[in-house]
């Protein structure tokens, strides 16, 4: 594996559509659940353990070469809310998109042309790990991470919370974020070896609640 | 993988001449400026007046609300089904320039879903005089200011006013209302751009936008001629 690769698919400024999404944050700001980098650390530790644990399985069993048909009919199965879902596949799309740039690969395009209207992000995302000699555990870390820094970023130009602070929080969740990669790098063998139905399942209600109404909002500086 | 194969050909990736199923593509032109300037005016007065001769589209990409897309829908200048919003969680270069994914495939699908089009108009959001759009999103790109944000702007410079394609300085009937100096703002323009073009427009006179559909006219017989990329 090259630990370099992970870094660059880890970026923030990784040109995947990410900073048009705030991860619900811009819902839990406006319902006054985030105030703060206190309440910023609660709710992206409650993401993480949730929807990012479901987001890290599904990467990692991508990783790892388990059918993503079958993988992104496991995520649909996960997710609730229309708008979610419509957002995980907008940015499955744009992920790809970039990915078939960056690392060039015959399943990449093949994904593209099963998908041409974007399958699920974190399968993508594993699959791109996988373009990039990723394994099953960086796919993890990469879904983990970024689980939570969107959220964070978002609060930034949503609260105008310090910058130090978001990143702060961040470091904070580091060991938890770590935690989760490894129970997700476990889930994608079991994946592999026993099929996707028993990937993990957790959800957040809040969240899938706060989405469909964010949806519908007239006014919005994120796209979900 | 067990992917079944439903298209033989996958998806164009960013500003590569033809589609996925080989024809040419649309001829993409970017509209940045700052805030008020009348970007979309412009917009809704080159489709009115285009609209007839070529088959065109709209991306807007509003900062937080649907506004510039719903004034396009409400003034009827195209089919609903041709304008299409983007949101741009804040950061309106960064869909332009730095992370122009969600814009491609807003592109795409108006060709997809209403093609074909000769023309796609992408219009950003307002932002700074440092807005500029990637060569993977459009062809070529109009900057907008106008004379009522201070007849300074042309001296200033910034990568709108000095690289894009086209400078239009929009609003000339305010200039005597605001104390701006047109002959000034078309000197600094010109040492700015050297043999870049500058247009003035009012949208209230009767040239009107006249002389940026001359210079969107230009640009599609270059691109109907050009080599594939």
């Amino acid at each position: 594996m090259s630990r370099a690769a992970l870094l660059v698919l880890a970026d923030g400024r990784f040109p995947a559509g990410g900073h048009a999404h705030s991860g619900g944050a811009e819902a839990a700001v406006k319902a006054g659940r985030i105030t703060g980098a206190r309440s910023l650390e609660e709710f992206c530790r409650g993401r993480l353990h949730t929807t990012g644990a479901v987001s890290a399985a599904l990467a990692g069993a991508a990783a790892l070469g388990v059918d993503p048909v079958a993988l992104d009919e496991a995520a649909d199965a996960r997710t609730p809310s229309v708008a979610l879902r419509t957002a995980a596949r907008k940015l499955g799309r744009q992920l790809l998109r970039a990915a078939r740039v960056a690392w060039p690969s015959p399943e990449l395009d093949a994904l593209a042309a099963r998908f041409p209207k974007g399958a699920h992000q974190p399968v993508v995302l594993g699959t791109a790990a996988r373009a990039a000699g990723l394994g099953a555990e960086d796919a993890a870390h990469c879904a983990a991470y970024e689980n939570v820094s969107g959220p964070a970023t978002a609060v930034v130009r949503l609260l105008s919370l310090d910058p130090f602070e978001a990143t702060a929080v961040l470091a904070r969740l580091a060991p938890d974020m770590d935690k989760v990669a490894r129970k997700a790098a476990e889930a994608a063998r079991r994946a592999r070896d026993e099929g996707p139905e028993t990937l993990p399942a957790a959800s957040a209600p809040l969240l899938e609640v706060g989405a469909e109404g964010h949806a519908g909002w007239d006014v919005r500086l994120f796209a979900s | 993988m067990h992917l079944d194969h439903t298209h033989d050909e996958s998806a164009a990736v960013s500003a590569d001449a033809h589609r996925a199923d080989g024809t040419r593509r649309a001829l993409r032109i970017g509209l940045g400026g700052p805030v008020g300037s009348g970007k979309t005016a412009t917009v809704a007065a080159l489709c009115r007046l285009l609209r007839d001769e070529l088959s065109l589209a709209v991306v807007t990409n509003d900062i937080y609300t649907r506004e510039d897309a719903e004034f396009l829908l409400r003034e009827a200048v195209l089919p609903p089904e041709r304008i299409t919003a983007v949101e741009t969680g804040a950061c309106p270069h960064t869909a332009i320039r730095d992370d122009i994914s969600a814009n491609l495939e807003a592109v795409e699908d108006l060709e997809d879903e209403v093609g074909p089009l000769d023309l796609v108009l992408v219009e950003s959001g307002g932002d700074n005089l440092t807005a500029t759009f990637s060569r993977g999103l459009v062809d070529a790109q109009i900057f907008v200011i106008d004379v009522a944000g201070g007849d300074d702007i042309p001296r200033k410079g910034g990568p709108g006013v000095t690289t894009a394609d086209l400078l239009v300085v929009n609003k000339t009937d305010l200039a005597p209302y605001v104390g701006s100096d047109l002959a000034r703002m078309a000197a600094d323009a010109k040492a700015q751009r050297a043999e870049l073009p500058v247009v003035f427009q009012s949208l209230r006179s009767d040239e009107h936008v006249s002389a940026v559909a001359e210079w969107v006219r230009e640009q599609l017989a270059a691109w109907a001629g050009a080599p594939a990329k």
